[in-house]
């Protein structure tokens, strides 16, 4: 695994951190300095409240490397409550069926682990249904 | 006997947040039983929590620090110290604390560690941060006991070896939901449960357990704390004790004077099994979602290897405006998803490869 590659964007990853556009008020996620909306030059921190609904989904029983072991999982497009849309893991499923419009939350989990039980663990976002 | 038994901080500290965390998935006694035993019979505890394949302490540590901070009404960026006790840290060498710290937005300037004492490594954690906000050091300190237990495949500590833990953030009394009113530890070399280095699993002293371990130490540290208190079990309106299992907090409450009552809020091991450095916490966490102002709730940890700390905490009339600002400790236990042996085996990793 890169580990400088993750761990440059760790806050981002453990806590939904992005930026807020101070010329549109656009919020921004990835942050990447400059707005999607307008243009101008975005690099005010803003943090997401984590809350969000999905807008679409698709069952992965073939994974990709780093992944196999938690087949089979769920992948969502989540639109945040503050606009932009994020790909991310749904988890805490038990046996409920995922809907396009469901609320989730965001919590902080286990991504993946490379090289067996060797290598360093990758935390970062997931969504699950709002537990109250 | 030494003086002044019981520590007291030269400035009054209290709880200014806390926050629960349950995973999911519930494995009922009666599956494990019928593996091992060949009957439904069960076990010491009716279920237990498991964590999910993407849960650690790490994570879990998270979110119960994030209700902690919901509750409290700070941000983080005002805690000196972020301190997780565990005996599952998923690293051998690497703070868990780190990146909690780092996921609830603390730090850099903090002290952050892992604390280890088997079961009572997050009551140590929290003396620590009573002692750190106490004298002054620091305003806010997080204290968390957190763990995913494991027990050997057919071990007894299979049925209770569970998942869970509380979050705890200590400041000046005045701001606080409850004040700790003061806290006694009692500790000895008792080699009763370990998990010697690099080995998956822990062993553990059989019957050892009970008098000279579990039931020594948490009647001495709660006795010696109320007759420095000049207290008695009348006066507390909630206790909560280590709970391995149901039946020795049970018996430790009635060696102590203690009203089944008085027990109930804070006995969770018969629905989530014992969460080890989570326990104790946790029981404490269920016991401030019910309490009134004015209450008086007695807590004792218990470590193996071995001891225990006691803490005499009065509930202030500040909680009841914060208890609802996170996810209450039933909520947790309310959101169950049954699982079976086999889908715990491959949760807990105790898949052959």
């Amino acid at each position: 695994m890169e580990v400088p590659r993750h761990w440059r964007i760790r806050q981002q990853r453990y806590s939904l951190v992005g930026e807020v556009c101070p010329h549109c008020e656009a919020k921004i996620f990835p942050p990447r300095d400059v707005c999607p909306e307008c243009g101008g030059e975005a690099k005010t921190r803003f943090d997401f409240s984590g809350r969000g609904e999905v807008f679409s989904f698709a069952v992965m029983h073939d994974a990709p490397a780093g992944y196999e072991k938690t087949t089979p999982y769920t992948v969502a497009l989540v639109k945040l409550e503050e606009g932009p849309v994020v790909t991310a893991q749904l988890t805490d499923l038990g046996e409920q069926p995922v809907e396009i419009g469901m609320p989730v939350e965001m919590v902080t989990r286990k991504i993946r682990e490379d090289e067996e039980e060797r290598g360093v663990i990758l935390y970062g976002y997931k969504f699950r249904p709002v537990l109250k | 006997m030494m003086a002044n038994r019981v520590m007291k901080p030269a400035r009054a500290v209290g709880i200014v947040g806390y926050g629960a965390y349950v995973p999911r998935y519930r494995l009922p006694a009666k599956y494990i039983s019928r593996l091992w035993e060949g009957s439904e019979s069960g076990g010491p505890v009716k279920e237990k929590a498991v964590a999910g394949l993407d849960e650690d302490v790490v994570t879990m540590s998270i979110e119960a620090a994030r209700n902690a901070l919901a509750r409290g009404q700070i941000h983080a960026e005002v805690l000196r110290a972020v301190w997780v006790g565990s005996e599952s840290h998923p690293y051998a060498v690497k703070p868990s604390s780190t990146i909690v710290a780092e996921a609830i937005g603390a730090g850099p300037s903090i002290q952050a560690g892992d604390w280890q004492f088997a079961c009572k490594a997050g009551t140590e954690a929290l003396v620590a941060a009573i002692g750190l906000v106490g004298s002054g050091m620091a305003d806010y300190a997080m204290a968390i006991g957190m763990d995913t237990a494991q027990g050997r495949p057919g071990d007894q500590l299979e049925y209770t070896a569970a998942s869970g833990g509380a979050a705890y953030i200590l400041g000046p009394a005045e701001h606080s939901l409850a004040v700790i009113q003061g806290s006694y530890s009692f500790v000895t070399d008792t080699p009763d449960f370990w998990r010697r280095a690099g080995q998956r699993y822990p062993e553990h002293g059989q019957r050892f357990t009970g008098e000279p371990a579990y039931f020594r130490h948490i009647t001495e540290a709660a006795r010696a704390l109320m007759e420095e208190m000049g207290t008695t079990a009348a006066d507390y309106r909630y206790a909560v004790f280590h709970q391995p299992n149901t039946k020795f907090p049970q018996r430790a409450g009635q060696l102590l004077g203690f009203q089944e009552e008085q027990l109930r809020p804070g006995l969770l091991s018969p629905v989530i099994g014992n969460t080890y450095a989570g326990a104790a916490l946790i029981g404490l966490t269920a016991v401030l979602d019910v309490a009134q102002p004015g209450d008086r709730v007695l807590v004792v940890s218990f470590g193996s290897g071995a001891g225990s700390d006691a803490f005499d905490i009065a509930v202030t009339a500040a909680l009841p405006e914060k208890r609802d600002l996170a996810p209450r400790t039933a909520d947790y236990i309310a959101r169950r998803t049954e699982i079976d042996y086999a889908t715990y085996a491959r949760f807990r990793g105790k898949l052959a490869e």
